[in-house]
């Protein structure tokens, strides 16, 4: 089961990944490195905020821009333990199912949610619930194929299996 | 029930008859990239999965064209960390400096992409090379890692949208200016997921260089590929040049799309995409003679083919760039700077005062050989405008195509290519 509990930090629409990492922070791959420079052409006190404040809600097309995997990688070194977005863009969308930082697209959470309030997130059963304000929010959850590649951890731990299966 | 191209190429690799928009599929790969960026990541992730080889060391290319030559220690470390993992895994396609060109334009010009495939690639612009009728999108270092060591990957099936183009393209308007046109009508995430088909008779008569620029900014609206038909023209460019057989696909008549856009082209004016969103696009004639700039690029994966170098010198030849403008050259391929040679074009960009750079993607993402300062703005042919794009987070970019961007180089602001006197 995985159920996340935190306080909502709030973007906008169309953040995209030369935003959530520059480009000149892409001479390295360590996770803690990027997640020190996480969102901050956007906010510069991202590093600190997201210390209370630990699930991200945004808006549209979460993530668009290049196909850096560094993008998801140093929120999830920032410490932010799910994102919820209006949509995310479609490479964020894959690299995140594949690293497996949990994203859920719920439109009219995002609308409800103010920065700072109490979110419960249900991954498993696809319910956001507002605790600050008792609203709860449903959304589909995700297909099989998809569901098995989080559920063994990420893409890497499911190739593993494939491999070892003879496939 | 008809397919269209994107799910005809997606239901032959893998091995079904017909697949459907929202279908979860395992796809066969022909072709797989990555660079000196998304590979050392991949590298590391390759290894977690403990396979001992890769699926076919010719089916790999990997391309150290972002940071290189190396800007700094740490790019050399990761350039040293793709070129150690070519080396022992035999793959047959890494190109080291001197040899290498910006990935995009390097695999096409190298017959490694070819009508039919499916390709990934971890970078975004991958999408490039439905320009050859092929079905290719970008992926991050993860799918890559998992790709190089099975030969395949998940995808869902894409619905498509169609955009069909007809009339009489005017002087000056180029395939940059049809896909920055097009996603300032849709928006940056209009084609999110989807397939963008580009037809209509103005594609069919567009020259193999403005097809691949309409492709590569197929992820610019937030589309999984771009893709157009195979003709005539693009037959005339793979024939030299294909390294392995390859197959047309044609959308069926009955084909189904989530949406069919049609515009008549003749009133169409070369355009400018104002920071900081590729969608927020203007016709330059409407735009103010008095945004002064300090720097031009022309280059990149999406502009920097022979084709543009050539517009850029036709407009530079004879002028000076502006006392206050930088102006930065790359071509994006070794063999284009040797062609750009040979036909003078280099000449003239010294001669007007221009700084060339050796094929790389440096300035395009703000990562070296041209990086902007705070309050500077630029011009530039490339496909991405966001905030810090090219540089300081209050810098600015402007997109355009590589006439816009030579004019402006010349009169230190933006302005169209007939402000400018073309001396022949
Ligand atoms: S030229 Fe720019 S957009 Fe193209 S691959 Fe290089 S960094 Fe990416």
């Amino acid at each position: 089961m995985m159920v996340f509990r935190g306080f909502a930090l709030k973007y906008g629409d169309n953040i995209d990944t030369d935003v959530i990492i520059p480009a000149r922070y892409l001479n390295t791959t360590d996770p803690k490195e990027l997640s020190e420079h996480c969102m901050e052409d956007l906010d510069l006190d991202f590093k600190n905020k997201v210390k209370e404040k630990n699930i991200l809600v945004v808006g549209e097309n979460f993530g668009c821009g290049s196909s850096r995997e560094h993008a998801p990688i140093a929120i999830k070194a920032s410490g932010v333990q799910c994102i919820i977005a209006k949509s995310f863009a479609r490479i964020f969308y894959r690299n995140a199912i594949n690293i497996g930082l949990p994203i859920l697209e719920v439109p009219e959470a995002v609308d409800k949610i103010n920065e700072g309030d109490e979110i419960e997130v249900d991954f498993d059963n696809g319910i956001v619930k507002n605790i600050s304000t008792g609203e709860i929010f449903k959304t589909f959850p995700f297909p099989p194929l998809i569901q098995e590649i989080i559920k063994k951890g990420g893409l890497i731990n499911f190739a593993k299996e494939r491999i070892k299966g003879g496939k | 029930m008809g397919m269209t191209i994107t799910e005809k190429i997606l239901a032959d690799h893998s091995e079904k008859k017909e697949v459907y928009p929202g279908e979860l599929i395992f796809a066969k790969l022909d072709f797989i990239l990555a660079n000196d960026i998304t590979g050392p990541l991949a590298i590391k992730e390759f290894e977690k999965i403990g396979a001992e080889k890769v699926f076919d060391s010719e089916r790999i290319a990997l391309i150290p064209d972002h940071s290189t030559p190396n800007k700094d220690i740490k790019s050399a470390m990761q350039s040293k960390m793709l070129r150690d993992f070519a080396k022992k895994h035999n793959i047959k396609y890494y190109y080291e400096v001197g040899r290498v060109g910006i990935e995009h334009a390097l695999l096409p010009e190298e017959g490694l992409v070819l009508p039919g495939d499916c390709i990934i690639g971890a970078d975004s612009h991958t999408c490039t090379y439905g320009a050859l009728g092929a079905f290719s999108t970008g992926v991050g270092s993860t799918d890559f890692a998992y790709a190089m060591a099975t030969g395949e990957i998940w995808f869902k099936v894409p619905e498509s949208l169609k955009f069909v183009y007809y009339g009489k393209l005017p002087q000056w308007v180029t395939g940059k200016d049809l896909i920055l046109q097009t996603i300032g009508y849709i928006g940056v995430d209009g084609a999110r997921y989807k397939a963008m088909e580009f037809t209509g008779e103005v594609i069919r008569t567009l020259p193999m260089s403005d097809r691949l620029t309409i492709c590569n900014m197929a992820i610019e609206a937030g589309a999984k590929n771009g893709i157009i038909e195979p003709d005539e023209i693009t037959l005339e460019y793979v024939k030299g040049r294909a390294k392995r057989d390859y197959k047309f696909y044609k959308s069926d008549s009955d084909a189904n799309y989530k949406e069919i856009y049609e515009w008549d082209v003749s009133k169409w004016e070369p355009v400018v995409a104002f920071p900081h969103l590729p969608s927020n696009v203007k016709p330059i004639s409407s735009i103010s003679k008095d945004i002064y700039i300090d720097q031009v690029y022309i280059g990149s994966c999406t502009n920097g083919r022979i084709e543009d170098l050539r517009i850029a010198a036709k407009i530079l030849k004879g002028h000076k760039v502006h006392p206050d403008v930088r102006l930065i050259v790359t071509p994006a391929t070794p063999r284009i700077y040797m062609e750009a040679l040979k036909e003078g074009l280099i000449e003239i960009f010294l001669d007007a005062g221009a700084s060339i750079t050796p094929p790389s993607c440096g300035p395009c993402l703000g990562g070296h050989l041209g990086v902007l300062a705070e309050g500077e703005r630029a011009v530039a042919t490339t496909n991405r405008n966001f905030v810090g794009r090219m540089g300081h987070p209050k810098s600015e970019v402007y997109l355009a195509n590589p006439a816009v961007a030579a004019a402006s180089a010349i009169l230190g602001r933006i302005a169209a290519p007939w402000e400018v006197e073309v001396k022949d």
